[in-house]
């Protein structure tokens, strides 16, 4: 079954009623912060704390993601703390190179408890350096399952200035989506800062899927809603979609490989598009089964 | 002692209050009874109502010991009538009055030395909070407060259950011979529509004002047919302490997660229609629901009939955007309400017994499709307490929250699932306030429980895909993040009654420790 990432919602490790209600905003994955979210003198606390709320609070269906410190800040530590409390995944963050990846790969390799389902990694991308290796740090090891993108320390990195339209960060996240693609794992876009502008978020989220992202870091629970409105495959994109699985279908009862949909020509990539939409719609409940 | 309806053990008789009529049910008590005629009036030519000053007031009725004074709250935490016709009524010397006043603020503190003193050795009021609350909950008074609900009070008037002496009515505008309205001068409330009962049924009825205008008033909200005395005192009240709760939508997510599910609830069950009515509180989720059903009927391009009670600034924006025909107000929450309130000819005021009564030829809650209420806890039978804290004491009341939720079609309680690190879903509440019957949904941000007496609305929420759960099924989630609440250690005294609308006994508060 596809993962799906629409959103993944930042909840910070040192608060424990937003642990314990992370669970209600129906985001497609919620990432417990040991990181930005948490002063150094708090990280003990966090660490127990998101140890407990993986064990004990209840995330429904939301994949379960820990953003731990850097490996050279305790980074260690927190692997060691929290994987056992079996986590989904692993947010890595400030990731520069696949040496670095393949550090934590081991050792969350030797946290994990037997039995344990094993922990894949999403790699944080918010560095210049981190980008240029974006696609060796994809293919190191098989535990990552998408990269993230972090445009706020990155462009810091640039000596950049952000802006809401995000024109200084377009090439990264170009590069990013690619490195992404080309490893076939997922690209999750930057959050959107400013929390109180739902209209901007929309926009944002619109360009981030239409330019190859398959989801969207949330600062905030508000975002969930309108992040999910931005990825959701659209009425009319499932009907193109079945469209071209049905062509295909029989196309290739009649022996054809080759076939037209709304007269242009449709190969593989686009069937493969097609099918993936289709997955989409059917889990998120937008289509009905077949047959019902 | 007896068991009403909803399975509260009621002593047959309350000291202080007398013989308890039992809570059947919340239409199965018949009125049976007359209205209340106060003593007819008359006024000749060259008769002046103008009084100098509260004294004279009192002199001139005269207020005697053990009378009746009734004041509204429409100035809320801002009011200044209540202290200083009590400060009056100590310096006379006067004792044993009973306060009747249709909610209760912090600003109302000084009546915990009148008690204290037995200037005032009873209460009867639809709501308190702060000092006074607090203080009788700890057992104050030697009578119990008698708590009833804004349609209620305004039953217990015109039956003469609750009888007026002296109505003290704070008037942000009258003339000479009486005539009152709330949208003019600088403590402008809008709606005085608490007051309206008072004025009718009252022996005496005293405007209160500090904006005296030339004679004729206008527009009149309390005519001058029924008022005896108008004085004018430097101030009558604090503009700021009038605005309630907040005029801004909350920014808390779980909050806003609930409203969301309750406007997708009230969408689900077919109400997004022409037509729709509606009621929602200030503050808190309640205006964040009004926000989100804006959304959907903007949407769905429709127009609805009127918003009720308490009206915010939100609910004029609503009638002004053309998404209401009309809004029916019996109190304004802001300053929008009262401007609105003041120009257009949509926004209408009504009395307390228009909005809520249950004695009366038809009240405006009937006519709602919905109406948002809170909780500070609620049982597995629905029954839902808006009266007592965690700990025992009294930090509300019903207001118009059972009138409502008797009235509506569709009642949705929106509530955390967790208060503090308390769950709100207990076995039993502490008190009864709005008996379960009349809830048809919660909304918590764990999920939606729908009362098994309303099966095909549960099927209805089902269907669109809202997360429908077993009341106890929520019970269960908070108690597992929160453990299961000890029971609050109470005193035997009983310190007020819970007077259903109808005016029987759904509960009663005992004394706090």
């Amino acid at each position: 079954m596809m993962a799906i990432r629409r959103s993944m919602l930042f909840i910070p490790g040192n608060h424990p009623g937003m642990l314990q209600n992370g669970g209600v905003f129906g985001a497609d994955s919620v990432i417990l912060d040991l990181e930005d979210a948490v002063a150094p003198t708090e990280k003990d606390a966090a660490r127990r704390l998101v140890g407990m709320a993986l064990k004990n609070a209840d995330y429904g269906d939301s994949e379960k993601v820990v953003r731990i410190n850097p490996l050279d800040c305790d980074g260690a530590v927190d692997i060691a703390a929290i994987v056992p409390c079996a986590p989904d995944a692993i947010l890595l963050p400030k990731v520069q190179n696949a040496a670095e990846l393949r550090e934590a790969a081991a050792l969350i390799a030797s946290a994990e408890v037997a039995g344990q389902k094993p922990v894949k990694i999403i790699a944080l991308i918010e560095t210049p350096r981190g980008l240029a290796n974006a696609l060796e740090i994809a293919e190191a090891d098989p535990r990552v399952v998408a990269l993230a993108f972090g445009a706020e320390d990155y462009t810091a990195g640039l000596g950049a200035v952000r802006s809401k339209e995000g024109g200084e960060i377009l090439t990264a996240r170009a590069l990013l989506i690619n490195a992404a693609a080309a490893a076939g794992i997922d690209a999750i876009d930057t959050p959107f800062t400013d929390a109180n502008d739902d209209a901007g978020l929309a926009e944002d989220a619109g360009l981030a899927r239409r330019i190859g992202f398959k989801g969207k870091l949330a600062i905030n629970p508000r975002q969930v809603d309108v992040i999910h409105e931005a990825f959701n495959p659209s009425e009319k994109e499932i009907d193109w979609a079945e469209r071209v699985v049905f062509a295909i279908e029989q196309a290739q009862a009649q022996g054809s490989g080759v076939i037209a949909v709304d007269g242009k020509m449709v190969d593989a990539p686009i069937v493969n598009r097609a099918k993936r939409t289709l997955e989409m719609a059917r889990m998120l409940g937008l289509k009905k089964e077949d047959g019902q | 002692m007896m068991i009403n309806a909803i399975g509260r053990e009621i002593p047959e008789v309350v000291e202080g209050y007398g013989p308890v009529k039992s809570f059947a049910g919340a239409f199965a008590t018949p009125p049976g009874m007359q209205r209340q005629a106060p003593a007819v009036k008359a006024a000749r030519p060259g008769d002046s109502k103008l009084l100098d000053g509260l004294e004279e007031v009192f002199r001139r009725i005269p207020v005697r010991d053990g009378m009746t004074l009734s004041f509204h709250h429409h100035f809320r935490n801002g009011d200044g009538v209540v202290n200083q016709v009590l400060a009056t009524a100590a310096r006379l010397g006067i004792k044993n009055l009973k306060v009747a006043l249709s909610s209760v603020f912090p600003v109302h503190a000084p009546l915990v030395e009148h008690f204290k003193t037995g200037v005032v050795t009873a209460l009867d009021t639809n709501y308190m909070s702060g000092p006074v609350a607090e203080a009788v909950s700890r057992g104050v008074l030697a009578q119990p407060v008698v708590l009833r609900t804004h349609g209620g009070r305004a039953r217990a008037i015109e039956c003469g259950q609750l009888k007026i002496d002296v109505a003290f009515i704070a008037a942000p505008a009258a003339d000479p011979c009486g005539n009152i309205n709330g949208v003019t001068g600088p403590t402008a409330c809008g709606s005085l529509g608490y007051a309206f009962p008072d004025a009718e049924y009252a022996d005496h009825v005293v405007a209160v004002t500090d904006h005296l205008e030339a004679y004729p008033l206008s527009p009149v909200s309390i005519p001058q047919t029924r008022v005896d005395y108008v004085v004018k005192i430097e101030r009558i009240g604090d503009p700021k302490g009038i605005v309630s709760g907040t005029t801004r939508i909350t920014k808390d997510p779980v909050q806003l997660k609930i409203a969301d599910t309750a406007a997708k609830v009230i969408e689900a069950a077919g109400l997004i229609r022409d037509g729709f009515s509606f009621q929602t509180g200030a503050g808190g989720a309640s205006l964040a629901v009004a926000h989100f059903v804006r959304q959907m009927m903007k949407k769905a391009r429709i127009t609805g009939s009127f918003a009720l009670g308490g009206i915010t600034g939100h609910l004029v924006e609503m009638l002004e955007e053309g998404l209401f025909k009309k809004i029916i107000d019996v109190q304004g929450f802001d300053l929008e309400a009262v401007r609105s309130i003041a120009s257009n000819p949509n926004h209408l005021e009504v009395s307390a017994g228009f909005y809520a009564s249950p004695f009366n030829a038809g009240c405006a809650v009937n006519q709602l499709d919905c109406v948002i209420l809170g909780a500070t806890e609620i049982d597995t039978d629905f029954n839902v307490n808006v009266v007592t804290g965690s700990d025992g004491v009294i930090m509300g009341g019903s207001g118009g929250h059972s009138d409502a939720a008797a009235g509506a079609g569709l009642t949705i309680v929106v509530a955390n699932l967790l208060r503090g690190r308390l769950p709100i879903i207990m076995d039993k509440v502490l008190t009864a306030t709005t008996p379960g019957e009349t809830i048809d949904v919660l909304v918590t941000e764990w999920g939606v429980a729908v009362n098994p007496r309303r099966a095909e609305l549960r099927e209805q929420l089902l269907a669109a895909g809202l997360p429908v759960k077993e009341i106890g099924e929520l019970k269960a989630i908070a108690e597992k993040m929160a453990g299961k609440p000890k029971e609050v250690p109470l005193g035997s005294r009983i310190v007020a009654v819970v007077e259903y609308r109808d005016g029987t006994v759904l509960d009663v508060v005992r004394q706090a420790k």
